[in-house]
């Protein structure tokens, strides 16, 4: 069954969608809770069959889909996937979990286990088309989910979410059909596979034309500045389950599609273009913040605080040395924990005043003490506090940053404080202070159904935070052989000068396991 | 004293004839049932073409397995041609008429199947068709052009409403005007060449090195204007959404396929030896004509305010995407022209048949047309099943992977990256992303929106079981078309590459 296990993973929960055709309303949930359920063990069972000191592919699968264009179904797994894809899994379960939505509520759990099945595919896929189908149909769940579950502007923010993530991935195909075309220039056959794209060296100004095709459907998934207008609409008009996946996961696509394709594929050009995307990172950071800051309405707060903190992650992942790239996979996992808790929690407060603005609140901590000190906990992790999740993938994936620039790191590391402020005043606005609204005297505190969702990504964000090894150390090995690929097919001197050599370092370690 | 001219029987090959004699076969013998004995249900001509469409089907099958063992095979002096396209393209016909066909068997009764001669008139445009793509005969082009055509015009008239009368005349309008184009190319290319022949005509002006490049150049002009036409190409399409609108959906989307993919083919025949020869500004003409069809059209669709247009224009669009292959003019492209007419035709055949279905015969007060948008609003919650599937035909139209269209639009685009026109795929790479919207917008009236009292009982109304048997097909073959695209390209690009395109 192992052998398999990354097929079942990703079609198990289409199939019970499937059969969730034929479950009654009134069961629906119990039925959605439990596919859940066990896709999520399937998934941890992923990660203990999982060998962590292995830094390539496990798990890998393959059969030819259309053979005479190349391309194949290809499967696997590393350090890097691995635990997006148990967040995946893990998420779908809380949300499906501390479902509070009562409308249609039968589609939208076959939306969501439809949806579930897409997220683990784009992160399993090793072969670019199969990556690309289940990119694209992730997509038409989320469009759905947005446009008929959403606010009262769903329609405007659903298409506008669908057609720029689809033009850019359009872009990013166009980009996909070339590097096979050189790839069949070079050996004679059609391939798609990323693997063997991997063993391909590319002249630079190719790589630099690729690079930006797949820039573009990147950047508009992250989203980057100065395409991240979708994302506050999106999230401003979904339904808290809509914003809980797509901060938690849909956009952790675009950084991992980074790490996975445009950095070992084009090594020159991510040099080429480090500070570029690193100002723009800094734009993000900075700029996102201070939008933040301005905010009436609490879940744009979040909403905009998340591309803030995908800025971190892409300055990271452009660091381009083992500690960058591994924070930013690790702050990958954790701003989807801290986001999706705040996001859920959001969601708490919208359910029983139906505004999300801070005006309107004022106080609360009096009135929902339990509800008041999960917040406070998670605001503080999305702050970065230490001892707290993402102030492990925050703090390397600065460091890593360090070694690259000292000014931009510096001026990221402001964002941090920035990050603060508003996330401390936000606070202050809607918690501390006297009750003023009547209306808000009498809110019940957290209920069971959803401490069953909070209480698990409290764990999980303390846990990784005092303790981040077991997730950090995959992430690691993977992450170096990630690199080592890229020092060795860069070819312009400052590539090769700024991608650090790690073959005699990782001999050493060898070594000293070997002792 | 002239010899006595022996022509032995075996030389003239009448099997070349074969496919389009069964489907006049079909036609005559409908017309005698009906002289023998009149009133006969529709159900039985729908039968009986059936019957003939699968036994022209069969010998296609053959002379496909003939050619890919022998190679073309030619016949009445060369005027008859069964290369690999040909046989292709019968096949495309062929399969698309007989989903066609069975649309017929509608719960609500309508005019024109009550004459055994609409069916009659079918089958001799189908031998019209076929006659077409089955030869590089200039002359013989143009009767298998104006038989299938002036069928066609009939069978638009025979819907029987005002609209249809309107699309009829329009369509043979435009369609005189094309088929004189038509002539006068022939006849500046004979006087030229002294061939109708399109392969005698490419040697001759090899030969002497294009030496009469003005008069090519006229000639081209003319049959541009004349595939124009008959493909739709903007500025040639203006005729496409009325006679689409007059014509029952069911028609109007075999008209988006079939007809078409016969222009394909004489297209490929004529404009690929000028391409490859380096007539500089056919291409350029191609190349401005092909882009601006795609994305002229893709920005009319977005206005419409009724899908059955919305339909007509995404198809010139579409027309206009499929005309980059003969562009690039690769054996891949020639390719990717034929996989992506196979899975468009399942596609597209399975929107307007799901039109068909919800067809009313009277228009509500306030109601424009035939099938605005609000027709369809909120269908999800009363007809969940049927919503899915028409929200699964847009995807498809749209090149959502993994359905249908996705895999012909990747290996176009694949196509155009290796055939070295980089902007072009980029541009239809975008074209796609517009494209998105406006198929988009039925699925948002579908599922987002809330239902319209009146419309509901409309659904389905016009279904019957072997309507539903067409969608099902159409459905099957557009969520499954993964598994079918790798057989397709190892059929298509043997017969491509034998055929020598």
């Amino acid at each position: 069954m192992l052998d398999h296990i990354l097929s079942i993973l990703i079609f198990f929960p289409a199939l019970a969608a499937m059969l969730g055709f034929v479950v009654t309303k009134d069961s629906m949930r119990a039925y959605g809770i439990a596919v859940a359920f066990v896709e999520f063990v399937l998934s941890l069972w992923l990660w203990y069959a999982y060998d962590p000191m292995i830094s390539g592919m496990q798990f890998m699968e393959s059969a030819p889909l259309i053979k005479s264009f190349g391309i194949s179904y290809l499967l696997g797994i590393d350090g890097i996937s691995l635990f997006i894809i148990i967040l995946s899994t893990f998420f779908t379960l809380l949300g499906i979990a501390s479902l509070t939505e009562t409308r249609h509520v039968k589609n939208l759990i076959i939306t969501l286990l439809f949806l579930e099945m897409t997220m683990v595919g784009v992160f399993a896929a090793l072969d670019a088309i199969v990556f690309y189908v289940f990119w694209e149909l992730s997509l038409v769940p989320m469009l759905y989910i947005i446009g008929a579950w959403g606010g009262a502007l769903r329609i405007y923010a659903s298409v506008k979410f669908f057609l720029y993530t689809f033009t850019g991935s359009l872009v990013m195909l166009v980009g996909m059909l070339f590097m096979a075309y050189f790839y069949y220039q070079a050996t004679g056959q059609w391939s798609f596979s990323i693997l063997e794209w991997y063993r391909l060296i590319l002249p630079e100004n190719f790589q630099l034309w690729l690079f930006a095709a797949f820039f573009i459907g990147f950047a508009i998934k992250v989203p980057m500045f100065p395409f991240h207008t979708w994302l506050p609409y999106a999230h401003g008009q979904a339904p808290t389950i809509g914003s809980v996946i797509l901060a938690a996961i849909l956009l952790k696509m675009g950084t991992y599609a980074f790490i996975r394709f445009s950095l070992p594929l084009f090594p020159d050009a991510s040099v080429y273009f480090m500070f570029p995307i690193a100002i723009i990172a800094i734009i993000m950071i900075i700029y996102t913040a201070m939008v933040a800051y301005a905010q009436e309405d609490i879940k744009q707060v979040v909403a905009y605080s998340s591309i803030s903190h995908m800025g971190i992650i892409i300055l990271g992942t452009f660091a381009l040395t083992v500690e960058g790239v591994s924070g930013s996979v690790f702050l990958m996992i954790g701003h989807g924990v801290v986001s999706g808790a705040l996001f859920l929690l959001v969601g708490v407060i919208y359910d029983r005043r139906h505004t999300k603005l801070m005006s309107e609140f004022g106080g609360l901590a009096s009135v929902m003490p339990r509800y008041a000190t999960i917040f406070g906990i998670m605001m503080m992790a999305s702050v970065g506090l230490p001892l707290t999740i993402n102030f492990v993938g925050e703090f390397l994936s600065l460091l890593g940053f360090y070694k690259q620039s000292h000014m931009i790191t510096l001026t990221a590391g402001t964002a941090i404080i920035v990050g603060a402020i508003y996330m401390l005043s936000a606070y202050k606005k809607a918690f501390f202070g006297p009750v003023t609204n009547e209306e808000n005297r009498n809110l019940k505190d957290v209920n069971r159904t959803e401490m069953l969702g909070l209480i698990p990504l409290v764990i999980v964000a303390i846990w990784l935070g005092v303790y981040p090894k077991p997730v950090l150390e995959p992430i690691n090995n993977s992450v170096e052989s990630v690199i080592q690929l890229m020092h060795d097919k860069a070819q312009s001197q400052e590539a090769k000068a700024r991608i650090p050599n790690l073959s005699d370092v990782s001999g050493m370690n060898s070594m000293q396991e070997a002792h | 004293m002239l010899d006595s001219i022996h022509i032995s029987m075996a030389s003239l090959n009448i099997a070349t004839l074969a496919p389009m004699l069964i489907a006049t076969v079909g036609a005559l013998v409908i017309l005698m049932i009906d002289l023998l004995k009149g009133g006969l249900n529709k159900s039985l001509y729908i039968m009986v073409s059936l019957l003939f469409l699968l036994l022209d089907l069969g010998s296609l099958v053959d002379f496909g397995g003939v050619f890919l063992k022998n190679g073309t095979v030619l016949g009445f002096f060369d005027v008859m041609l069964m290369d690999g396209i040909a046989i292709m393209a019968q096949i495309i016909i062929v399969v698309g008429s007989m989903l066609f066909i069975p649309l017929a068997l509608t719960s609500k009764r309508f005019h024109e199947y009550n004459y055994p001669e609409y069916f009659a008139l079918f089958l001799f445009m189908i031998a019209g068709f076929q006659f077409m793509v089955a030869t590089d005969n200039l002359i013989l082009i143009f009767v298998g052009l104006e038989t299938a055509s002036l069928a066609l015009y009939t069978l638009i008239a025979l819907h029987n409403r005002s609209k249809s009368f309107e699309a009829a005349v329009k369509y043979f309008t435009m369609g005189a005007l094309a088929a004189g184009f038509f002539a006068f190319g022939s006849m500046i290319f004979y006087a030229i060449s002294g061939s109708v022949e399109i392969n005698q005509i490419a040697t001759v002006l090899a030969q002497d090195h294009y030496s009469n490049i003005g008069y090519v150049l006229v000639a081209v002009s003319f049959m541009i204007a004349a595939f124009g036409f008959k493909l739709s190409m903007v500025p040639f399409h203006t005729w496409t959404p009325d006679v689409y609108e007059g014509s029952s959906a069911a028609l109007a989307g075999y008209m988006s396929i079939v007809p078409k993919i016969a222009g394909f083919v004489v297209a490929m025949r004529l404009f690929e030896f000028l391409v490859h020869s380096g007539v500089v500004w056919l291409q350029v003409i191609l190349y401005i004509g092909v882009v601006v069809t795609m994305t002229a059209s893709n920005i009319w669709a977005l206005v419409q305010s009724d899908v059955k247009r919305m339909l007509a224009y995404s198809s010139i669009s579409h027309a206009g995407f499929v005309m980059a292959a003969i562009l690039i003019g690769t054996t891949q492209s020639n390719t990717g022209l034929f996989l992506y007419w196979t899975l468009f035709s399942f596609t597209n055949l399975g929107a307007f048949t799901m039109l068909w279905v919800n067809r009313q015969k009277n228009l509500l007060p306030g109601q424009s047309s035939d099938h605005p948008y609000e027709k369809f609003s909120g269908m999800v919650k009363t007809m969940p099943m049927g919503a899915v599937m028409m929200g699964l035909f847009m995807l498809s139209l749209a090149g959502v992977p993994p359905f249908g269209l996705f895999w012909g639009k990747l290996y176009m685009i694949g196509a155009a990256v290796s055939g070295g026109y980089t902007v072009l795929a980029l541009i239809m790479a975008l074209n796609s992303a517009i494209a998105g919207y406006y198929y988009l917008k039925l699925i948002v009236y579908m599922f987002m929106k809330e239902p319209m009292v009146g419309y509901e009982k409309f659904y389905f109304m016009n279904a019957s079981h072997s309507l539903k048997t067409i969608i099902g097909i159409a459905v099957v073959g557009t969520i499954f078309s993964v598994l079918a695209v790798n057989p397709l390209l190892v059929v298509i690009t043997q017969f491509v590459y034998n055929s020598g395109y």
